[in-house]
């Protein structure tokens, strides 16, 4: 066996690499045989896989309706904005 | 009988008002802002100027563009400055960073292998259900806020505006390699937060 894929059978810090950058981008072919191989033999990489992906889905899926300004900080807004008009 | 500077005004009135945009848009721009920066005195300011920056800018808005749109125009590209400004203060540290020290955490320095305390366990929601998005979602905010500010740009850069890898690291100043260290990190680090606190 190569030394690639036998480094990488038990190298769980190489394949959670691999599982980040396939997830955001893009890996070799060789790269994909050996995370491949990994997973194949590896449940706790695997359970890391579907928790990194649950995570960007909850991290895309915050709406930005959940933040809302407190209403003294508008009425601060407010006001700075009319003394700008009223400078111009 | 309206005086010159009134009349100017109202004449910028057709295509914008001013007067009405934190009723209409606060909100919306604080929550863009939020949602990927994450800290609430930095997002309250980026807003503020990013009004008041529209108010400069208003002979510029041509009414081509929603006003909406217009004004998220500006505070994206305020946001894109705040994240370079962060940048440059934390490469400084990123060489520490790069001696790997932090990854010690989660993996045993030989063989890569996992350490049995960092191990990650099943949460028993790995299936995406809508219903817990919003629990897990506050608790990830909890855990965002605990990352350096760098990593926390790239995450919001790559996740939140879809950027491409090599446009992310042009306009951090980042090598392809530290970026890949860094998404990596922020990961291991996120994941291990919310097991933390999920359980």
């Amino acid at each position: 066996m190569k030394g690639a894929l036998r480094n990488i059978i038990y190298n769980c810090k190489q394949a959670t690499f691999l599982i980040e950058k396939r997830i955001a981008g893009k890996i070799t072919a060789a790269e994909t045989l050996q995370l491949h191989i990994h997973l194949a033999g590896c449940s706790v990489c695997k359970i890391y896989q579907q928790q990194s992906i649950l995570i960007n889905k909850v991290f895309t899926g915050i709406e930005n309706t959940d933040f809302k300004l407190d209403e003294a900080f508008k009425k601060t807004l407010i006001v700075k904005i009319k003394k700008e008009i009223n400078k111009n | 009988m309206q005086n010159e500077a009134d009349m100017e005004y109202t004449a910028k009135r057709i295509h914008s008002d001013p007067l009405s945009w934190v009723e209409k848009y606060a909100d919306y721009l604080y929550g863009f802002a939020m949602s990927r920066i994450r800290d609430e005195d930095v997002a309250k300011d980026l807003v503020q100027d990013t009004f008041l920056a529209g108010l400069q800018q208003l002979d510029s808005f041509e009414g081509n563009s929603k006003e909406k749109t217009w004004l998220t125009a500006i505070l994206r590209n305020k946001i894109a400055d705040f994240y370079r400004k962060r940048s440059a203060i934390s490469l400084r540290d990123l060489k520490v960073i790069g001696a790997e020290g932090e990854l010690k955490d989660f993996f045993d320095a030989e063989s890569g292998h996992w350490t049995e305390k960092d191990y990650p366990r099943a949460f028993g929601l790995e299936e995406y259900n809508p219903l817990i998005v919003k629990e897990l979602g506050n608790i990830l905010d909890g855990c965002l806020a605990k990352l350096p500010g760098l990593w926390c740009s790239v995450f919001s850069m790559k996740h939140m505006d879809d950027l491409a890898s090599e446009q992310i690291c042009a306009e951090l100043k980042l090598t392809p390699a530290n970026f890949w260290v860094i998404m990596h990190r922020t990961k291991l680090n996120l994941r291990a937060c919310l097991q933390k606190n999920w359980n």
